[in-house]
């Protein structure tokens, strides 16, 4: 049998058609996205810190090291005291600050009831103009649909712009890997409905970390009834971390 | 026309080698910069995905309480209600999603300093917070000598 120039072409057509109404098909069926349980548009997280609670005991510097693996002497959350002594002159109101290795073991006893004293936890603002994103230059550091701010440790050049734009201190340089490192605030907990390491053991409560999507997380009552603060408010940074009863000397 | 041809050759072969340039360069682009790159913003989304994928050393409060109901229970009734399991038992996820818990059974807590730096006297720590001069109260007898850690009342 001869196969003339017009069969192949008719052959060849129908292929084609087939082919495409296949492909069609495919991308109809198979280009669905996963339906996923966690959609990080619907959530945009911060923290409350009660100064009001926090006893100092550590707990959250050593969940937070146990946790993310953080190396020794580096510190993604911290424990700060204050001590402020409260003169008549506003220069003699110059807080004595201590915090002994992050605060990971607790603190001396303190005796000194003459001194206005209190804790000051300390972690990453997750700002949502954060001065640190703003600098780096390859797109290593970002901030996620659900308000994190985050490191992606496969583009970081460790070049530290980010470590010196922030002004709260948050970031590291990773000894082993050498990339910027900070706190994800336990991205990898909260986005499967648990809490963070240091909200989890936290004893009191001190720490609360907040959706501010969800209408009925308790947040928003907090932030109706109290006062809230966020740390260097003159930065401009929009910090979502906020404290409850901060004391003026705080920065 | 074969004289306008030589005449633009100079123009032309580097136009070629720009362009062949430029293809290059696209083609090296793509390969280096991940597909989905700049969905959300200047960055590789699915670095997203490689921190969640972190694992997990505290299980929470809400794994511990579903086998050790006994602790629960005590606890719920007394004063450490809201202090977490883990607050005293460290991270414990390797126990609490094993298949076999038995098999890593964690380590009790250190008593004579666990109680300590939570309740030892501060004058940093919020006055209505219990704490007591430890060397004073215990009189170096562990705390679980007269408290029960579970529920600390008498
Ligand atoms: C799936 C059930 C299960 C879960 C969840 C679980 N445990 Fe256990 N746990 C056990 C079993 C079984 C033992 C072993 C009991 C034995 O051998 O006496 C045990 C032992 C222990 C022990 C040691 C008891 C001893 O006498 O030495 C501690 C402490 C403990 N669990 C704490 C925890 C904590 C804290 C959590 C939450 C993070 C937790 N467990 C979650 C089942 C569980
Ligand atoms: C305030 C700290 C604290 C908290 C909170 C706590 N434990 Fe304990 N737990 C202890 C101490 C201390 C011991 C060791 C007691 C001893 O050595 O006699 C212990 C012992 C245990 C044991 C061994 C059996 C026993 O009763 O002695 C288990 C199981 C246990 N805890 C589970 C839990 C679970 C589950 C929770 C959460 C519901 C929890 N614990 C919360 C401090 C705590
Ligand atoms: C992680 C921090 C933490 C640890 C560790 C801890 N506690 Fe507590 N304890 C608390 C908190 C929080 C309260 C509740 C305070 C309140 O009601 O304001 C409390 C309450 C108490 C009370 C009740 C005081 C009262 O007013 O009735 C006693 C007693 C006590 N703890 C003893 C202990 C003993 C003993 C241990 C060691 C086994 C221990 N605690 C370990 C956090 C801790
Ligand atoms: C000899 C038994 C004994 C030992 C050991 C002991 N306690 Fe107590 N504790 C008591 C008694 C009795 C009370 C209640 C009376 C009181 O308020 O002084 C008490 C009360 C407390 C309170 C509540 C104080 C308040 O202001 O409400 C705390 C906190 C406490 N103990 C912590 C500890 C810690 C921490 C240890 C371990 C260092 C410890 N206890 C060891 C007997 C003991």
């Amino acid at each position: 049998m001869d196969i003339t120039r017009r069969d192949l072409f008719a052959a060849g057509g129908k292929l084609l058609i087939l082919a495409s109404v296949g492909a069609t098909l495919e991308q109809i069926t198979g280009a669905a996205p996963p339906s996923e349980a966690y959609q990080a548009a619907e959530h945009w997280w911060g923290m409350i810190i009660d100064i009001d609670k926090c006893i100092g005991c550590g707990n959250c510097v050593r969940a937070c090291s146990n946790e993310n693996k953080v190396p020794k002497g580096y510190f993604r959350t911290w424990v700060e005291r204050y001590e402020v002594n409260e003169g008549t002159h506003p220069e003699e109101v110059q807080p004595h600050v201590e915090s002994p290795e992050g605060g990971i073991n607790g603190f001396p006893p303190s005796t000194r009831e003459d001194l206005k004293s209190f804790f000051v936890p300390k972690l990453c603002n997750h700002c949502a103009e954060s001065p640190c994103v703003q600098v780096c230059p390859v797109g290593a550091t970002f901030i996620s649909p659900d308000g994190v701010v985050l490191v992606d440790q496969n583009y970081c050049l460790g070049c530290r712009y980010c470590i010196q734009a922030c002004p709260y201190g948050c970031r590291y340089l990773h000894p082993e890997t050498n990339t910027a490192d900070k706190c994800t605030l336990c991205y990898h907990r909260i986005t499967k409905g648990l809490t963070t390491a240091c909200c989890e053991n936290c004893p009191t409560g001190a720490r609360l970390l907040v959706d501010f999507k969800n209408p009925k997380d308790p947040v928003h009552e907090l932030l109706r009834a109290n006062k809230l603060q966020v740390l260097k408010p003159y930065m401009a940074t929009r910090a979502k971390v906020f404290y409850k009863d901060l004391d003026g000397s705080v920065r | 026309m074969r004289q306008f041809l030589r005449d633009s050759g100079h123009l032309i072969r580097p136009a070629v080698i720009l362009l062949a340039g430029l293809g290059i360069f696209l083609a090296v682009r793509t390969a280096f910069i991940p597909k989905a790159f700049g969905e959300y913003g200047h960055y590789d989304p699915a670095a997203l995905e490689r921190i969640r994928a972190r694992s997990v050393s505290y299980a929470g409060q809400d794994q511990c309480v579903l086998c050790h109901d006994e602790q629960a229970k005590a606890r719920a009734a007394g004063k450490h209600a809201h202090v977490a399991c883990e607050a005293c038992h460290g991270p414990q996820a390797s126990h609490a999603l094993a298949d076999d818990p038995s098999a890593h059974k964690p380590p009790l807590p250190d008593v004579a300093n666990l109680c300590r730096r939570c309740h030892e006297k501060d004058a940093a720590k919020p006055k209505g917070f219990p704490q007591v001069v430890t060397a004073e109260h215990s009189g170096g007898a562990l705390c679980n000598t007269c408290h029960q850690p579970h529920n600390p009342h008498l």
